[in-house]
């Protein structure tokens, strides 16, 4: 198992630490809650009109394990913080945030959500981490469901991984444009015709 | 009874009279928009209620008085989000009178068939996430299916599903698609199988009957007091539609009826939007008909339109009015207009003040539901608690464009 | 967009009417603020006006103008199908003492108009059932759409969170949300279908 690391006093108190057994647990828990992340939609604006399109048949979300909406931050432990947070909201959204049982993650659903978008203005809070602390940021006025269900998958890495820094969901090419690959050619009308 | 009780006189035995304080908060199951209603409850009764807004209040109208006049458009797509088409269109209509013109009849089919597009993607939102709340979980699950073939088709238009910022002042973005014409029937008759599917599901249910008929009634004349609009007012029995009211593009030249309903309740407001889609539907068919297969679809006025590119990088007019209007913003002249037209919600109106520079000086977007809203508190004082949900979820607040 | 209304205002009230026009068709009539609600009243009950729907009411700051904030009230008749804008100029330049009547008992749909007004531009309705913040909350000090309030002032009801440098990672790593193929630190980069479990 390599060689033996100095182990601090209160590792060998408590027995926590890197022990085979112990890292072997922490994977299969990490596993287990990241295939069943149930999640609190904490749904404001437009961004909600996709996330009904993200929960519905065709994009469905809850292939990921995410499969029900709870609408009670005890029962949750991802935070979908979906369209802006005005700053009349902000401190629902907190207590929200604090209502919810550790272990939680959060994620930004959209540009308001995760920088403000173009309401640079009295009434918005520019960006959800102002207020709280935040996993995954969705860019996307509003995403499309795709880069949602990208964000989700990154996250459940990020929690199989024990990694608590925030990341970004970067923009993709759309796979079905490229010919190279030999997907099935899905139905495009021809190109605009000119001006 | 409790071996103290029996002791007392059953007279004697109070539970305590002061209403209870319940707050159906800001966040909430009900995917309609971010309100706050607080209720004072006697029983299960609502005897005093006071409905709290504003928790979506972005600044639209102090962030439009910063920019052009074509940046308004992002803005105003976020008003009604579930519709955003017909936001664009009214507020490209509203420039349209300020400046004079009229945009050439291709565009105005074109404008009028996303529009009842975006109508029908508004009323299938509305109606599936009503049925949803009130436990009808498979409906819901097929109006979106619906839902997202009008949104593929947007997409393939505008190039975004949601919010597209698509319309222009003086036409819209780009000239349809070659595709559209039959995309658009295809999605229609779609739609209008689901609608078909739907109404046997639920118009049968004795639950959902009972939930939504005689629940939540208005009157018409508090209807018409409270500045209702829209699919509340029609259902109210009051048949006024600013498409057949006050025609603008080419409503008048299409055959639709307005779908009225008797009682004012719930139920009526459910169907009148059932009814709306199908006319929609028919409108769609019929604007895709007359619509040319070619032709402009943007005014050549240069105060307003860009030129197109090779125009710009060859002549020094095209160079000049491009610069001019990214530059300093399309001008509209000094002074005010109200122009109106019938958005998903009702009459959507847009108020302008212009002084002349690029720049709006303000820009007053009056929303139909700030006053369907502003009616809840009448719909469910005396109500039962469950009778909030159905009655709210009829109404169709929209956040975006209620607090804007 | 007959000029009809604006002379049957005109006949009735001579001595209050400012100025009237029709640009663009929309027949807009400018009274005395202190006439506001018996003009609204009569426009509301008289049979050749017939007003039944308050469509709308706001205001407009004008801060080089004395009154600096007009208040623009849009009517219209379901019956007749005719439409007036109505408009009074109140208040003093520096926004302190700005009042006109309300006109909510007779339109119930200017109970939240007015407050929508007296939250974004500090016009006081005088008479109104409930005047208080609609869209902003009630900790919020200043008038938002007046034009000396600045667009960006925030007043946050929650403080914000101070991190030192939030370490956003930037999206351009390696193993994260690459095309096909989802990478952890476990498996190294990139081979297509490997999965974590």
């Amino acid at each position: 198992m390599g060689a033996l690391k100095e182990t601090s006093p209160d590792v060998l108190a408590t027995g926590a630490g890197e022990g085979f057994v112990t890292t072997k647990f922490n994977d299969l828990l990490a596993w287990a809650q990241k295939y069943s992340l149930f999640m609190y939609p904490f749904v404001t604006a437009c961004c909600g009109m996709e996330f009904m399109a993200v929960s519905s048949p065709r994009y469905d979300f809850s292939r990921f394990g995410s499969e029900a909406p709870r609408f009670s931050p005890r029962q949750s432990d991802l935070l979908w913080v979906v369209g802006t947070i005005v700053q009349r909201q902000a401190p629902i959204l907190r207590r929200i945030y604090e209502q919810l049982a550790e272990p939680k993650w959060v994620l930004a659903f959209g540009t308001c959500a995760s920088c403000g978008g173009f309401y640079d203005n009295y009434a918005c809070v520019a960006g959800v981490d102002k207020i709280i602390p935040c996993d995954i940021y969705v860019p996307g006025c509003p995403p499309r469901p795709e880069a949602v269900l990208d964000g989700l998958m990154l996250l459940q890495d990020k929690i199989q991984r024990g990694d608590r820094r925030p990341a970004i969901v970067k923009p993709r090419a759309d796979p079905a444009q490229d010919q190279s690959l030999g997907l099935v050619q899905l139905r495009r009308s021809s190109t605009r015709p000119a001006v | 009874m409790e071996p103290i009780d029996q002791e007392l006189d059953p007279a004697e035995i109070e539970l305590p009279a002061e209403p209870m304080l319940l707050n159906v908060g800001p966040a909430h199951p009900a995917m309609h928009g971010t309100v706050r209603i607080v209720m004072e409850l006697s029983g299960e009764s609502i005897e005093r209620c006071d409905v709290q807004v504003g928790y979506l209040h972005r600044g639209f109208e102090k962030m439009c008085e910063r920019g052009t006049w074509t940046q308004v458009f992002p803005y105003v797509d976020r008003c009604n989000y579930v519709s955003p088409m017909l936001n664009n269109v009214g507020f490209a209509l509203a420039c349209e009178k300020m400046l004079g013109i009229t945009v050439p009849e291709r565009c105005q089919w074109y404008r009028m068939a996303l529009g009842e597009l975006a109508r029908m993607s508004d009323h299938l939102t509305c109606d599936g996430a009503m049925a949803m709340e009130l436990g009808a979980f498979t409906p819901f699950l097929w109006m979106i299916k619906g839902r997202e073939m009008i949104w593929d088709l947007m997409e393939e238009e505008t190039g975004a599903r949601l919010t597209h910022s698509f319309g222009r002042v003086g036409g819209m973005a780009h000239p349809p698609t070659a595709g559209f014409k039959e995309n658009a029937k295809a999605v229609t008759t779609h739609i209008l199988g689901i609608i078909e599917e739907v109404e046997r599901l639920l118009l049968g249910n004795r639950i959902f009957l009972d939930r939504l008929e005689g629940v939540g009634v208005v009157s018409a004349e508090d209807a018409i007091s409270l500045g209702w609009t829209g699919p509340c007012l029609r259902a109210c029995g009051v048949a006024y539609d600013v498409r057949k009211s006050h025609p603008y593009l080419r409503y008048d030249e299409v055959e639709f009826e307005v779908p009225v309903g008797q009682a004012g309740d719930s139920f009526d407001r459910f169907m009148v939007r059932i009814a709306e889609l199908k006319q929609s539907a028919s409108i769609v068919r019929q604007c895709i008909e007359r619509m040319a297969d070619t032709g402009p679809v943007n005014v050549t006025d240069p105060r307003v339109i860009l030129p197109p590119k090779e125009e710009v990088y060859s002549t020094i007019e095209g160079t000049i009015q491009h610069f001019k209007i990214v530059m300093e913003g399309l001008k509209l002249p000094a002074g005010e207009v109200y122009a109106y037209s019938e958005g998903g919600n009702g009459e959507m109106g847009f108020y302008l003040v212009s002084d002349g520079s690029g720049t709006p000086y303000r820009l007053r977007i009056r929303p139909p539901c700030f006053y369907v809203t502003g009616g809840l508190e009448r719909v469910i004082t005396g109500a039962m608690m469950a009778d909030v949900v159905p009655s709210f979820g009829s109404l169709n607040m929209i956040g975006g464009e209620c607090d804007r | 967009m007959s000029k009809a209304l604006i002379d049957i205002i005109k006949q009735k009230f001579p001595a209050d009417v400012l100025e009237s026009h029709s640009q663009r068709g929309d027949d807009t009539v400018v009274v005395y603020a202190a006439r506001w609600k018996d003009i609204a009243r009569f426009l509301k009950d008289d049979p050749r006006a017939d007003m039944s729907m308050l469509i709308d009411l706001t205001a407009v700051d004008y801060p080089e103008r004395t009154p600096r904030f007009e208040v623009v009230a849009h009517l219209y008749s379901l019956s007749k199908g005719h439409r007036l804008r109505l408009k009074a100029r109140v208040g003093d330049q520096a926004g302190t003492s700005v009042e006109i009547d309300s006109v909510a008992d007779l339109w119930a749909s200017a109970n939240w108009a007015e407050r929508e007004c007296w939250d974004m531009f500090g016009v006081r309705f005088k008479g109104h059932p409930d005047l208080r913040r609609i869209l902003l909350y009630p900790e919020f000090e200043g008038h938002p759409l007046r034009k000396d309030y600045p667009a960006d002032r925030i007043q946050p009801l929650v403080p914000y969170r101070e991190v030192p440098n939030v370490d956003k990672v930037a999206p351009f790593r390696a193993d994260e949300g690459m095309s096909f193929g989802r990478q952890t630190f476990a498996s190294g980069p990139s081979t297509d279908d490997d999965d974590v479990n």
